[in-house]
């Protein structure tokens, strides 16, 4: 029996048997409104306790994720401190091998410095004058009267002129002194100023070592923070990874964009060595072979990277023998350059099929085929940049480590985000289940609103017949009760 | 971890079975020239299509030009045919050595006495086939009157099941301007016969829409 003809079971006419249809689903829910509401309501609970279920389900999952994320964001903050820690040190003990290790030779060479002044100073002692009796015997001798024997008188004037050269010689000793001490100071100048300078270099590097000390101190005050597991430390390093990806993501985005450059470069050259017809999967493979190269000069760029210990994406190439190393630098350099040849190559090569193709077009389109001046120019642009995109793309290594290490922190943040996006949501489907319950209930007494309404009214005129029953009682109660009360007061008078 | 392995040997065993080399899409091109009586002078136009062509057919592509004559059911009336090298270099060559032998045709065409169009259909379906290209295409270079020679049957069905058939600059003859119902039936016969035989049938009169020719 079909739905059609089940519906017009009771008449042919539609509305009819709509009619009776409807009086029988009425009577239907009506009679079954207790249990049918109980239904609705024990299954508004039901989905409402289940979303509640799910929600705290997805809170707690969302919570551990955050308690994850933090773990491998302090992580990652302490690994990095401890690389910055590490460097800082490095450069201290650098400061201190290139500057301080020299501090022995350094140092004799100040004492040198002060010996020499010393002695020279000393050498520059003054001695003392003539002393002054030579004077007094010259002012007494000249003061001796002439009178006299003129013998006696030109023997004192000799004896005076005598003492008179004798002190003139020594006032020239003393001067000659006085000069040669002039220049034993003159000779200690440059010394001083040796020293002034050795001086100022023990001082620049003590500066210089005590600005290290404060950068280090400051991210033992960092590490320390990290180490303890603080919040703030935690933001901190989150709001750092944020800005990390973004300024990487962009770095990236760049490279790709290069990386597009290049394989235009080399993709049809690349058909003219593997042939331009053979495909795999959706792609030729003269693409394939360009991408392929791309991948390798990445990879070989990675490796060199990894080899000069700027990135660590693999340990196993940072903890290598310092030879290993030096062989793995050489042998990636050398891979790089022979590819960026071979690309410079191929994109000469595109140049010389771009203008065989143009030659073609012009040939088959009927115009004399022209050739275009200062060819050279974009043939050698070409080629340059064929040469030099593959060693740009080495360097690709940096930001995607970066990349890498910050991804694991937007990724955390990001499920975070859309477990408490789920939570919310399962809240809110709970609550609306449970009000849909409720609007359920009332749908369902508004189908039947006439026969609760005839209920209703059929509840509230019994009442009233019960209340009109009650009320000649009620009267009766009420002269029985005067009764008594009058009885009571009249045994009272008799008792008085 | 063992389930990351699984997964990891799983992409990997995706990756591998999408990167299996795969035949190429390629695309083969047969072009059927009239040169019964004074349709040869519109072969200057055939001279563009077959330029185009050749500036639009990539490597391993193949290109075929037959004229339609007398008995055109033979490889005598193939003037070339070519399937381009996986080579750039290589393949403009080819261009090039067609264009020439195209350029020589048209210069010392002769009209024929007779017009097969059944006949060069089949033998081009022929071609095609062999060819083993993803996408077929008989290019009809013609104004589509039959004229067959006396004792030749073409009355049957012509297999063209995955061939897409374009008539090419089909002209107005003098009895089609007098009753332009002879040129409606013309094409409704030719249309007939190609969608009987399981192919695609298109007519492209405005030669400067090139560019929808070679469109599945």
């Amino acid at each position: 029996m079909s739905s059609s003809n089940l519906w017009l079971l009771w008449s042919n006419n539609a509305g009819v048997s709509t009619g009776i249809w409807f009086i029988i689903i009425v009577t239907l829910m009506y009679f079954g409104r207790t249990p049918a509401h109980e239904i609705l309501r024990g299954l508004a609970r039901l989905l409402r306790n289940g979303f509640r279920y799910t929600s705290r389900s997805i809170n707690s999952l969302s919570k551990r994720l955050q308690q994850r994320n933090k773990e491998v964001i302090l992580t990652a903050g302490k690994e990095s401190t401890e690389r910055l820690i590490e460097r800082e040190f490095h450069r201290v003990n650098a400061v201190v091998e290139r500057d301080l290790s020299s501090y022995p030779a350094l140092h004799r060479q100040i004492s040198d410095s002060i010996n020499r002044i010393e002695e020279d100073y000393r050498g520059s002692t003054e001695t003392p004058p003539s002393p002054p009796a030579w004077l007094d015997a010259v002012e007494t001798i000249a003061k001796i009267p002439r009178t006299g024997d003129p013998t006696i008188g030109r023997i004192l004037d000799d004896i005076h002129d005598t003492i008179e050269r004798a002190h003139k010689d020594t006032l020239k000793e003393y001067r000659k002194s006085s000069l040669g001490r002039h220049d034993l100071l003159k000779k200690m100048l440059p010394a001083w100023r040796r020293l002034s300078q050795d001086l100022n270099d023990v001082k620049s590097t003590i500066e210089g070592i005590q600005e290290r000390s404060k950068i280090i101190d400051h991210q033992m005050e960092t590490y320390e923070e990290i180490r303890q597991g603080n919040d703030r430390a935690a933001r901190m390093l989150t709001s750092s990874s944020l800005t990390q990806f973004f300024i990487s993501g962009l770095v990236l985005f760049i490279a790709i964009m290069g990386g597009i450059i290049n394989f235009q470069l080399i993709a049809l050259p690349m058909s003219e060595m593997v042939g331009g017809t053979a495909q795999l999967g959706p792609l030729s493979t003269a693409d394939v072979a360009a991408l392929v190269i791309i991948m390798v000069e990445v990879a070989m760029g990675l490796f060199l990277m990894e080899s000069l210990r700027i990135t660590r994406l693999f340990p196993i190439i940072g903890t290598m023998e310092d030879q290993m190393r030096r062989r793995m630098i050489l042998i990636t350099f050398t891979i790089l350059a022979i590819l960026a040849s071979v690309e410079a190559s191929l994109a000469y090569m595109r140049d010389l099929l771009a203008a065989d193709r143009e030659a073609l077009t012009q040939s088959l389109a009927g115009m004399e085929i022209v050739q275009a001046q200062f060819r050279w120019i974009p043939s050698i642009g070409q080629m340059v940049m064929g040469f030099i995109l593959p060693f740009a793309l080495a360097f690709v290594a940096i930001p995607l480590e970066s990349f890498i290490h910050s991804s694991r922190t937007v990724l955390g943040l990001t499920g975070i985000a859309v477990l408490r996006l789920l939570s919310f949501l399962a809240r809110l489907c709970g609550h609306i289940a449970f009000q849909g319950g409720n609007l359920l209930v009332n749908f369902y007494d508004l189908v039947i609103f006439l026969p609760l309404k005839i209920e209703h009214h059929l509840h509230q005129r019994q009442q009233l017949n019960l209340i009109k029953a009650e009320k000649p009682d009620m009267k009766k109660l009420a002269t029985d009760k005067k009764k008594t009360e009058s009885v009571k007061s009249s045994d009272g008078v008799h008792t008085l | 971890m063992k389930k990351l392995i699984l997964l990891f040997i799983l992409i990997t065993i995706f990756g591998l079975s999408a990167c299996t080399e795969t035949a190429p899409k390629t695309r083969a091109v047969y072009m059927l020239l009239d040169t019964s009586g004074t349709y040869t002078e519109e072969l200057k136009k055939a001279q563009t299509i077959i330029n185009y062509l050749l500036g639009n057919l990539a490597n391993g592509d193949s290109l075929a030009v037959a004229r339609i004559d007398s008995g055109s059911f033979s490889e005598k009336d193939i003037l070339h045919k070519v399937t381009f090298d996986s080579r750039p270099s290589r393949a403009n060559e080819q261009k090039r050595a067609f264009k020439r032998k195209v350029d020589e045709f048209v210069a010392s065409v002769k009209s024929a006495s007779h017009t097969d169009i059944s006949g060069g259909l089949l033998q081009a379906t022929e071609f095609l086939n062999e060819t083993g290209a993803s996408e077929k295409f008989v290019l009809i270079f013609s104004d589509m009157e039959e004229d067959l020679k006396k004792g030749h049957v073409r009355d049957f069905s012509i297999p063209l099941v995955g061939i897409k058939v374009v008539a090419l600059n089909v002209t107005k003859l003098r009895m089609d301007i007098v009753d332009p119902r002879e040129y409606l039936n013309r094409l409704d016969m030719w249309e007939k016969k190609v969608l009987d035989g399981g192919g695609k049938w298109t007519v492209l009169n405005d030669l400067e829409r090139l560019e929808n020719l070679l469109k599945v």
